[in-house]
């Protein structure tokens, strides 16, 4: 006889693993929900999953490559820049929607029992098959430019966890800010579109000035991009600590994002 | 996997299948200028080394009970009583300030019929992502799936959007899916004020065959009549303590009874429940005795508080006998909105429906800016005589159903 214990919560806690493996039902459920009504209520559907990059991708081609005159490694822009934006467009898509998503739910948090955490979670999953919509098309474009990534391809599953785990570890600790204060709302697109120019999508990082260098250096996109770039359009491999630090930094930023989110979840039904 | 009901002596714990010790829930309100919207106001005060200022309200004062297997227990009380919070402890939602509750099982709750239920997903999605909220493994949906589906009566709408629904089909398909959770304990909330009476029936006996089955059900109703046609025993709390735990008669025996000595202290402003900017003076009705189909009406008076910038409104309960609200009237819905720096007087006319005979209490509320800020339960009462309102008096039969007098015409066409 399973037999549940309640008590007062101590000051200190970490994520139950155990509740959440038992309520990972929920999680999928969540993640179809959202696949489902983003594939359904709008009409274009996957249309519009893969015209929403394409045409950032063309705009970025006129302002970073025609305009700017920025370099791209050598590759073709077109398949340069829509790898970047691949890359970015996963790790731009979990966070605001993690970041709303248990005020959102107001309902389901403030009435029915379930590890909270599965609900900013939840939204990977309708990220990723965004995510696997665009890669196809990466992988038409490739061929259509004649650009053969060779076996670097096979890391890339690696990078994309990777991304998932650094932007879902945000999305945590913004969803539960987001509970308690409004401003959160502006402070995060804020955020994205200071990142979305203070990472290297549209350009190589070579053609980065060295004296802004060690700015890039220490963005974890920066380190994730480049090696996107290196799986899918040829381009040198970041340095080894950018390597290791791009496996180990989205690690703890998830766990780190776990706890305090693990910290603020007792308040949430008092609050929302 | 069910308990033995029978000699299990070793572990006196499991006997009970809620076993509920000096649990109090204390919620901290900050004054309103210290509650921090703002993540920047926040950190800047944090940075200031600003204190902050709370004062704490005992939801739920060191209530102690235990509910054996097999047992229905309603949880009866007014409004902030503390009814929902212990229901919220119950199933995890909020955590307890103090205390240690047992569970021997999961729990399944009815909290909110529906809650999960998403307007753009088909019957057949919902019942799959609510039963899945609510606890149960895919493959215990895919084996009732047929039974949800039966008891709601919903089976040629599964594949239409459940925004399409009406009221009542949304409702029944709810409720069904909880219903069927296997889970050891479940717990209601007020979930049978809704629906038709057939399918009322339908849930009072779904409850009762739970029970049978040697689970545990905690209902928590504003109709003492459900409590007390459903219920093996039953819990008052009143203000968060818990009065009695007893037998349904002793309880409800009780719990009118105080009705009655509370009275002269609900009186007193302080006395009363809500955040109290903003507070009734006297309330009371027009006449104390009346005839079905006579207008009720209800006087009032509400002190002023210039300084409380945003306007607010009133909303009344009339009440019955068996404690079930028989009309609410709120002032939002025909716009009639106060404003607080001045007194204000006022009072409220109720032409429909006609009450029936009997005793009746009216309960009225003062919200502002969203928050109620006096509720002043039990604050008149009136008595309907036995007439009868309608041209042509028959036998008792003509007229003893429903819960009021309709006013109502019959034509040939």
């Amino acid at each position: 006889m399973a037999k549940i214990v309640i008590t007062p919560p101590g000051r200190f806690s970490l994520p139950k693993v155990a509740d959440l493996w038992e309520a990972r039902e929920v999680l999928y459920r969540f993640g179809a929900r959202d696949v489902t009504l983003r594939y359904r209520q709008t009409a274009l559907g996957v249309v519009w999953v893969i015209l929403q990059p394409l045409l950032t991708a063309l705009v970025f081609v006129l302002v970073f490559h025609k305009v700017a005159k920025l370099p791209t490694g050598g590759q073709p822009p077109m398949v340069f820049i829509f790898t970047g934006l691949l890359a970015w467009n996963l790790f731009s898509g979990i966070i605001p929607r993690a970041q709303g998503s248990l005020v959102s739910n107001r309902d389901l948090v403030s009435k029915v029992f379930f590890p909270r955490m599965l609900v900013p979670l939840a939204v990977v999953y309708s990220c990723i098959v965004d995510f696997l919509v665009s890669t196809v098309f990466l992988i038409v474009l490739l061929v259509v430019f004649g650009v053969n990534p060779g076996f670097a391809v096979l890391l890339a599953p690696l990078w994309t966890l990777m991304v998932i785990l650094l932007a879902s570890g945000i999305g945590l600790v913004t969803a539960a800010l987001t509970v308690r204060y409004r401003d959160v709302n502006y402070f995060v697109p804020f955020m994205l579109q200071f990142l979305l120019y203070a990472s290297p999508i549209a350009y190589s990082i070579a053609s980065v000035p060295s004296k802004w260098r060690v700015v890039y250096d220490l963005n974890p996109l920066t380190w994730l991009l480049q090696e996107f770039q290196w799986s899918f359009v040829r381009q040198p491999l970041p340095p080894l600590w950018e390597i290791v630090a791009s496996i180990v930094v989205p690690i703890a930023v998830f766990v780190w994002g776990a706890i305090i989110f693990e910290q603020m979840e007792r308040g949430f039904a008092d609050l929302i | 996997m069910l308990p033995q009901l029978t000699s299990n002596v070793s572990a006196v714990a499991d006997d009970y299948s809620i076993s509920i010790s000096h649990v109090s829930k204390t919620y901290r309100i900050l004054r309103q200028e210290d509650t921090d919207a703002y993540a920047a106001e926040a950190l800047i005060k944090r940075l200031k080394g600003k204190k902050k200022y709370s004062e704490e309200f005992d939801a739920l004062h060191d209530v102690s009970f235990d509910v054996g297997w097999g047992e229905v227990v309603g949880i009866i009380g007014r409004n902030g009583a503390g009814k929902s919070t212990l229901l919220k402890i119950i199933n995890r939602i909020t955590a307890p300030t103090t205390g240690r509750i047992e569970l021997g099982g999961r729990v399944g709750s009815l909290l909110e019929v529906g809650t999960g239920f998403h307007p753009e997903l088909t019957g057949r999605e919902n019942v799959y992502l609510n039963g899945t909220l609510l606890g149960m493994r895919r493959k215990e949906i895919d084996q009732r799936f047929d039974a949800i589906v039966e008891f709601a009566g919903t089976e040629r709408f599964l594949d239409t959007q459940v925004k399409r629904y009406s009221t009542g089909m949304y409702i029944r398909l709810a409720f069904a899916v909880a219903a069927h959770l296997d889970s050891e304990i479940l717990v209601v909330d007020e979930v049978l004020a809704v629906g038709d009476s057939d399918f009322q029936t339908k849930c009072l006996r779904k409850m009762r065959e739970v029970a049978r089955d040697g689970r545990t059900v905690i209902v928590v109703s504003h109709q003492l009549q459900t409590v007390s046609d459903l219920c093996s025993s039953a819990i008052y709390l009143s203000a968060g303590h818990l009065i009695l735990h007893g037998t349904v008669e002793e309880v409800l025996e009780e719990y009118k009874r105080s009705f009655a000595r509370n009275a002269p202290l609900m009186k007193e402003a302080a006395h009363r429940p809500g955040t109290g900017e903003i507070r009734f003076d006297e309330v009371g009705v027009a006449a104390d005795i009346t005839k079905p189909g006579q207008d009720v009406e209800v006087e009032f008076t509400v002190g002023a508080n210039p300084g409380f910038g945003s306007r607010f409104h009133l909303s009344c309960f009339i009440n019955n006998e068996d404690g079930m609200v028989i009309a609410q009237c709120d002032s939002r819905v025909v716009d009639f909105w106060l404003d607080p720096s001045t007194d204000n007087q006022g009072r409220l006319k109720l032409r429909t429906p006609w009450l029936k005979p009997g005793a009746y209490t009216v309960d009225l509320f003062i919200y502002a800016g969203g928050r109620a800020t006096d509720i002043w339960e039990q604050a008149c009462h009136f008595q309907v005589l036995p007439v009868t309102p309608y041209p042509y008096p028959t036998t008792p039969d003509g007229t003893d159903h429903g819960v009021v007098y309709p006013d109502f015409d019959y034509s040939q066409s």
